[in-house]
C-alpha cells in the first residue's frame, strides 16, 4: 500500500518544528509500524536527508522506550498496544497517517519524535522502591503474600513507563504511572511498610516535575500498553491522604 | 512539604460533594413549586424564611458561599497548572475518543453554571436579601410570586434548562471524580458509586429541570 | 595458559573459602573509590545498586533513555532457584549439574556450582525487593518446570519474569541515584576503554543527545553489556543490543571465549518479510504444554488445520520420546531447522513450523490455557492477526542468547585488569548451551552476589596507588582515536545505510556460521567477511551530523559487528566438534546427532585480537572436570 505520512520534524527542544509531509509505498500490511519508518529513513538516506529520529528499543512491547503520536492518539489507533506492536494491518492504501512526539512540559522534545522522559526515573528516585539492603534477606517463604495480592502486585508493576499515559492526558498528568508504582509496592506486606513516606514523596516529586494533575478523564487506562487500572489512581489518592492524615 | 496540586485536588472534591449535598436540600426546597397555587405559596414562603433567619442555616450558608468560592478558585489554579504541563499543543488531536467528553470540559461546564450563578442569585437571592418585597398572608416575604413571574418568560425558562443540562453533565463526572480523589479504589464500591452518582444526577438534574417547565406550561 | 583463578577446596566450598579470604576495604576508605558500570540490565543495575550500597561512588551508563530499558526487561518464562520448594529431589548439585550437561560440558565447574550454590538468595532478594512472583493459594512461591529439567526450580511472574526482576534492580539503583551514590548517565554510549599502565582506568563515553565526548576516569571499569546475538540483525533482541562495549575492550586486550557459541532459541516468530527487524520470542514456558509438529510431506501447502493428525510429523516427541516437546533449546532448533531445510517448514516463507494447543485446550479447557499463557497468546495475535486457541502459532528458531562473551576468571575480571564483565556480556557459566531461565539468575547472581565480593578485592589492591587523571595521555589518545572513527563514518561518501551491512552480515551468519556449521562454508564466510569490511569502509553512507544521530551510533556498532562476527567464524572453525550450540556438520553420529570430541577440545577458546587484518590468537583454557564425570548429553 501507499500512504503519506506528515512527521513532526523538530532540531531540539530550543528550535521550533513542523509537520513535513511524506510519502511511502510498498507497504505490506505485515510490517510493523516502526518497520515502515525503517523503510522511510532508509529512503531518507538514498536522497542524503538526516533520517526521522524515533526512540524504540525492544520492538517486542515491553521496553517501553517507543512511542509515538500517531493519527493523535498515542501509539496509535490500537487499544492497550505500544508503536512497536502496531502493525499496518491497522491502516489502508492511501491513508495520511499524522506523527507526533509524546507532548509534555516534562517531556521535553530532544529532536523530532524523540523525547526526554527523565523525569519518570525521577518519580521512583523519589521513593519508587523498597529499602531491601541487597544481599542479605530472609527467605523467600518467610514473607507469605496471598495470591490475591500478588496478582493485584503483579497487575500494577506490568507498567513498562512509556508515558502514553502522560501523553494522550489533557493535563499530563503521570498520575496513572506514579500510581502504579505505588501500588505494586503498597499491595505487598513488604513494601507496606515504607507507604507513608512513599506515597508523599513520589506524588510532591510527580508536581515538581512539571506534570498536571490528575482530573480523572481515564484516558490513560484506554491508551496504556499494559491496561493499568485507573483504580491505581485511587488507591494512590488513598494512600495518600491517609499519609497526610497520619502525618505526625 | 509543599503542597501539591493532589492537596487542591482534596479541596475540590470536599467544596463540590457539600455542594452536591446542598443541591439536595436547595432541590427538596424548590419541589414545593409544584404543590397547589396557595399551599405552594405560603409553604414556599414560609421555608425561604425559615432558610433567612436561623442561626445554624447562616453558618451554613457561609459555608457555602465559601465552597462555591473556594470551589472555582482552585479550579482555575488547578487548570493554570495543567496548562503550564501540557503547554505545546497536538498538531493532530483525537485524544478525546479515549474519554468521556465531559470528563474533559469540566472548567466549561463550570463556567456555564457560575455564570447561572450570577443569574439565579441576581434575580433571587439579591432581591430577597436586599430588596423590600410584598408579604404574604402569613407575612413572610413572597418569593413565590416572584419565583412565578420570572419563570412566566420563555428565555428565562431556556436558559435554567440550558444550565441544568450543563449542571448535570458537571455533577455526572464531578461525584465520581470527587469519590476517586478522596480515595475510593475497591472495584464493588467504585461500581457502585458510579451507579449511585448517575442516580443522584439524574434526579437533581432532571428534578430542576421539572420545575421551571412545569410553571411555564402547566401551572 | 590461561589462570582462572579457581579457589582452593572441594567444589562446594569454594566459593566459600573465597569470601573468607577476599580482600575488604576499609568503609571510610570506600567513598574515596570509583567504579564505572556500563550498562543498566539486570547484571550492571545490580551490581550498581550492590556497590553503591557498599559505599562506593558508581558512575552508570546506558545508552536507553532510562536505566529501565535494557533488554533484560524481555526475559519472559523465569528464573531458576534451587530451592527445592516442590519436594521434588532439586538440589544444589543437582542444578549445578544440570547446567553443565546443559551446557555439554564446555563450562567452568567452579563457575556453575557457584551459580547454583546463590540461586536460592537470589529469590530471597527479589522477593524482598518486591518482584511479584507467582504464588499459590496458600501465600507461599510457586514454581514450574521448565525448557529441558525434570524439577521444578524457575520461579516466574507470570511471563514477565525478566521486567519484574529487571524493576527490582532498577528501583534498587535509583534508590541509590537518589542517595547521591550512583550518577547515572542514560542516552550515553561507550565507545573506547581507556587502560592505563595494563589497568582498566576509564571510558570514553558518547553523550547521544548532545554527540559531546565524555572522559570518564575510575579504579574499576564493569561491563555489563549483554549479548550480541543481534550480529544476526534478525534476532529476539533489542535493536540497539550490541557488541561495542565489549569490542572495544577486546581491542585493548580483552580475550574473547566461546565466541561463536550462540543460542538460536526455538520459539520465536518465523521472518514473514524482508523489511522485517525483529524475531519476536515466545516463551520457551509454551512448550510446557504446546505440541511441535510440521507435515509428513515436504512442500505441503495446506493450513495447519487443514493437515490430518496421520500426516502430522510430531518429530520432538518422535526424536527424543523422554523429552519430546521439552527438549533442550539447541536440540530443539536444530531439529527445526532440519525439517525445514527438508522442505517440510510451514507458513508464507516454510520457514517456520506449528506449536499446536489443541491438545492441552482439549484436555485442560480454554480457561486455563489462558490462565497461563494469555500474554502470549494476546502478543501473538497483535503481531500476525491470528488466533491462537484456534489455529497453531508459527514458530521457527532465532538468535538469541550469547553464550560467549569476554572471558573472565572466578573473579569476573577479564584479562585486563580491572575490567570485569558481568551477565550475558562474558562467556562463563553456560558453556556451550545455556539453559532455559538461567540467564536472568547468572546476570543477577553476577551483579548482586559475586561482584560485589570480588570487585572490592581488586580495588583494595588499587587504593594505594596514585589516582589516574582524564588529563593522562591513554584518555586523549583514546578521545582521538573516537572522534576519528566517528568523523570517518561521516565522512565516507557511499551509498549503502549501516542498517544494509548489519542485515548482510547477519544474512551471511545466519547461513554460515548460525545453526549448523561447516568448514567449507566457515572459511568462505571469512572471505565474505573481509570483502564486506573493505566494502563497509568505502560504500557507507551516514547523513545527519556528529550530534543526536541515531545512524552514526548504528554505524559504530555495525562496524564492531564486522569484526565480532570474523571472530566468530574463526572460532567456530577451529572448534572440530560439534557440542551444545556449536554443530559442525562434519562432526555427526549416523543418528545426526551432535558429536563432542573432549579428548581434543574440552577447554574454553580464548581470542587476543592481533590487529585488523591479522588472525586473532587462540589461548586455552583447558576445563577440569571433578565434580561430575563427562558423560554424552542424550535426552532421547
Amino acid at each position: 500500500m501507499k500512504l503519506h505520512l506528515k512527521i513532526w520534524r523538530q532540531l531540539n527542544a530550543a528550535s521550533k518544528g513542523e509537520m513535513i509531509e511524506y510519502e511511502v509505498s510498498e507497504v505490506s500490511e505485515h510490517m510493523s509500524f516502526l518497520e515502515m519508518l525503517d523503510m522511510l529513513n532508509e529512503s531518507l538516506i538514498q536522497r542524503g536527508e538526516r533520517v526521522i529520529e524515533f526512540d524504540h528499543d525492544c520492538r517486542e512491547g515491553i521496553c517501553g522506550q517507543c512511542g509515538i503520536m500517531i493519527n493523535g492518539r498515542a501509539h496509535g489507533p490500537l487499544t492497550h498496544t505500544t508503536t512497536c506492536q502496531l502493525h499496518m494491518r491497522s491502516f489502508k492504501d492511501g491513508d495520511t497517517i499524522y506523527l507526533e512526539p509524546f507532548r509534555a512540559s516534562a517531556f521535553p522534545i530532544l529532536r523530532d519524535l524523540k523525547v526526554n522522559r527523565k523525569s519518570f526515573d525521577s518519580i521512583i528516585e523519589a521513593g519508587g522502591y523498597i529499602s531491601a539492603a541487597i544481599g542479605q534477606t530472609p527467605e523467600a517463604n518467610s514473607i507469605p503474600v496471598s495470591y490475591e495480592a500478588s496478582e493485584a502486585a503483579f497487575d500494577s508493576a506490568a507498567c513498562i513507563g512509556c508515558g502514553a499515559c502522560v501523553a494522550t492526558c489533557k493535563n499530563s498528568s503521570a498520575a496513572l504511572f506514579t500510581s502504579a508504582k505505588i501500588n505494586h509496592l503498597v499491595q505487598l506486606p513488604q513494601g507496606k511498610l515504607e507507604a507513608a513516606d512513599r506515597v508523599l514523596s513520589m506524588v510532591s516529586q510527580m508536581d515538581a516535575m512539571g506534570f498536571g494533575n490528575c482530573s480523572n478523564t481515564e484516558a490513560c487506562e484506554v491508551e496504556c500498553p499494559q491496561d493499568i487500572s485507573v483504580l491505581n489512581i485511587g488507591r494512590m489518592n488513598y494512600e495518600y491522604n491517609k499519609a497526610l492524615l497520619l502525618r505526625k | 512539604m509543599k503542597t501539591t496540586t493532589l492537596q487542591y485536588k482534596l479541596i475540590m472534591a470536599a467544596t463540590g460533594l457539600f455542594l452536591c449535598f446542598f443541591l439536595v436540600i436547595h432541590l427538596l426546597g424548590n419541589l414545593q413549586l409544584l404543590l397547589p397555587a396557595a399551599r405552594a405559596q405560603e409553604q414556599f414562603n414560609w421555608y425561604s424564611h425559615l432558610l433567612s433567619g436561623n442561626i445554624l442555616i447562616k453558618i451554613i450558608s457561609w459555608v457555602l458561599y465559601l465552597s462555591l468560592i473556594s470551589h472555582a478558585v482552585y479550579a482555575l489554579l488547578i487548570t493554570r497548572k495543567s496548562k503550564k504541563a501540557n503547554a505545546s499543543s497536538y498538531y493532530y488531536d483525537k485524544r478525546k475518543v479515549s474519554s468521556p467528553w465531559s470528563s474533559r470540559n469540566m472548567g466549561i461546564l463550570g463556567t456555564i453554571i457560575l455564570i447561572f450563578l450570577v443569574i439565579h442569585f441576581k434575580d433571587f437571592w439579591y432581591v430577597y436579601m436586599f430588596t423590600d418585597l410584598p408579604l404574604d398572608a402569613a407575612g413572610n416575604k413572597d418569593l413565590y410570586t416572584i419565583v412565578i413571574t420570572t419563570y412566566d418568560q420563555l428565555w428565562y425558562v431556556l436558559v435554567y434548562e440550558v444550565s441544568f443540562l450543563a449542571l448535570g453533565f458537571h455533577l455526572l463526572h464531578g461525584f465520581f471524580s470527587a469519590s476517586r480523589t478522596l480515595g475510593l479504589y475497591h472495584p464493588k464500591y467504585v461500581k457502585a458509586v458510579k451507579v449511585f452518582g448517575w442516580m443522584y444526577t439524574l434526579l437533581i438534574t432532571l428534578g430542576f429541570m421539572a420545575i421551571p417547565l412545569y410553571i411555564h406550561f402547566i401551572k | 595458559m590461561m589462570n582462572s583463578k579457581i579457589p582452593e577446596g572441594a567444589i562446594n566450598e569454594k566459593w566459600s573459602n573465597y569470601k573468607a579470604k577476599a580482600q575488604l576495604v576499609n568503609p571510610a576508605h570506600r567513598k574515596k573509590l570509583n567504579v564505572i558500570v556500563v550498562g543498566t540490565g539486570l547484571a550492571g543495575a545490580s551490581c550498581a545498586a550492590s556497590l553503591a550500597e557498599q559505599g562506593y561512588n558508581i558512575q552508570s551508563f546506558c545508552f536507553q533513555d532510562s536505566p529501565r530499558r535494557a533488554h533484560s526487561v524481555a526475559a519472559q518464562g523465569g528464573v531458576n532457584a534451587a530451592k527445592n520448594y516442590k519436594n521434588d529431589g532439586d538440589s544444589v548439585f543437582r542444578m549445578f549439574y544440570d547446567t553443565i550437561k546443559g551446557g555439554d560440558f564446555r563450562s567452568r565447574e567452579a563457575n556453575v556450582y557457584r551459580l547454583a550454590e546463590c540461586s536460592a538468595n537470589l529469590i530471597d532478594q527479589a522477593v524482598a525487593q518486591g518482584v511479584p512472583f507467582a504464588r499459590e493459594y496458600s501465600g507461599y512461591l510457586n514454581n514450574r518446570s521448565f525448557g529441558g529439567v525434570q524439577v521444578s526450580r524457575t520461579f516466574y511472574a507470570r511471563g514477565q519474569t525478566g521486567q519484574q526482576l529487571m524493576l527490582g534492580a532498577y528501583q534498587a539503583f535509583m534508590r541509590q541515584v537518589g542517595k547521591g551514590k550512583i550518577k547515572s548517565h542514560t542516552r550515553h554510549e561507550m565507545l573506547e576503554l581507556v587502560v592505563i599502565d595494563g589497568k582498566a582506568k576509564g571510558i570514553i563515553a558518547r553523550n547521544l543527545e548532545t554527540g559531546a565526548l565524555e572522559r570518564h576516569v575510575a579504579d574499576a571499569v564493569v561491563l555489563a553489556t549483554g549479548g550480541y546475538g543481534k550480529v544476526y540483525y534478525l534476532s529476539t533482541l533489542a535493536m540497539g543490543c550490541n557488541s561495542s562495549a565489549i569490542w572495544r575492550a577486546h581491542k585493548k586486550g580483552a580475550y574473547m571465549a566461546g565466541v561463536s557459541w550462540i543460542q538460536f532459541h526455538p520459539t520465536c516468530l518465523p521472518q514473514v518479510g524482508a523489511t522485517q527487524s525483529k524475531l519476536t520470542l515466545m516463551s520457551e514456558s509454551l512448550r510446557n504444554d504446546g505440541r511441535i509438529w510440521v507435515p509428513k510431506k515436504a512442500g505441503d501447502d495446506r493450513r495447519p488445520n487443514d493437515i490430518p493428525e496421520e500426516e502430522r510429523d510430531y518429530y520432538l516427541e518422535r526424536r527424543y520420546p523422554t523429552f519430546g516437546n521439552l527438549a533442550p533449546r539447541d536440540i530443539a532448533s536444530r531439529a527445526a531447522k532440519e525439517r525445514i531445510d527438508a522442505g517440510c517448514g510451514i507458513g508464507p516463507m516454510k520457514n517456520a513450523v506449528c506449536l499446536d494447543f489443541s491438545k492441552a485446550i482439549a484436555e485442560q479447557g480454554k480457561e486455563a490455557i489462558e490462565a497461563k499463557y494469555s500474554n502470549l497468546f494476546t502478543m501473538y495475535l497483535k503481531i500476525n492477526g491470528i488466533d491462537a486457541y484456534k489455529e497453531p502459532m508459527l514458530i521457527s528458531p532465532a538468535a538469541h542468547f550469547t553464550m560467549g562473551g569476554l572471558w573472565v576468571d572466578y573473579n569476573l575480571m577479564t584479562t585486563i585488569p580491572g575490567l570485569f564483565a558481568l551477565g550475558e556480556a562474558n562467556f562463563s557459566d553456560h558453556g556451550a548451551n545455556r539453559l532455559g531461565a538461567n540467564s536472568l539468575l547468572q546476570s543477577c547472581v553476577d551483579g548482586y552476589f559475586i561482584a560485589p565480593y570480588t570487585i572490592p578485592d581488586y580495588l583494595a589492591g588499587e587504593l594505594k596507588n596514585a589516582k589516574a587523571t582524564i588529563e593522562d595521555p591513554a584518555f586523549i589518545e583514546a578521545e582521538n582515536a573516537v572522534r576519528k572513527q566517528l568523523t570517518q563514518f561521516l565522512n565516507t561518501d557511499g551509498h549503502l545505510s549501516a542498517d544494509y551491512f548489519h542485515k548482510t552480515i547477519g544474512k551471511l551468519l545466519y547461513d554460515k556460521c548460525g545453526l549448523s556449521r561447516n568448514k567449507e562454508n566457515l572459511e568462505q564466510a571469512i572471505i565474505d567477511i573481509a570483502q564486506l569490511r573493505i566494502s563497509f569502509e568505502k560504500d557507507l553512507k551516514i547523513t545527519g551530523d556528529d550530534t543526536l544521530n541515531s545512524e552514526l551510533e548504528k554505524a559504530g556498532r555495525v562496524a564492531d559487528y564486522l569484526a565480532l562476527a570474523e571472530l566468530m567464524c574463526y572460532d567456530a572453525l577451529q572448534r572440530e566438534e560439534s557440542c551444545g550450540a556449536h554443530f559442525r556438520e562434519e562432526f555427526q553420529t549416523a543418528e545426526g546427532e551432535a558429536l563432542r570430541n573432549d579428548d581434543n577440545f574440552c577447554y574454553v577458546s580464548a581470542w587476543e585480537f592481533k590487529g585488523k587484518n591479522i588472525a586473532p590468537e587462540l589461548h586455552k583454557e583447558p576445563l577440569v572436570f571433578e565434580a561430575v564425570k563427562l558423560s554424552v548429553r542424550s535426552y532421547k
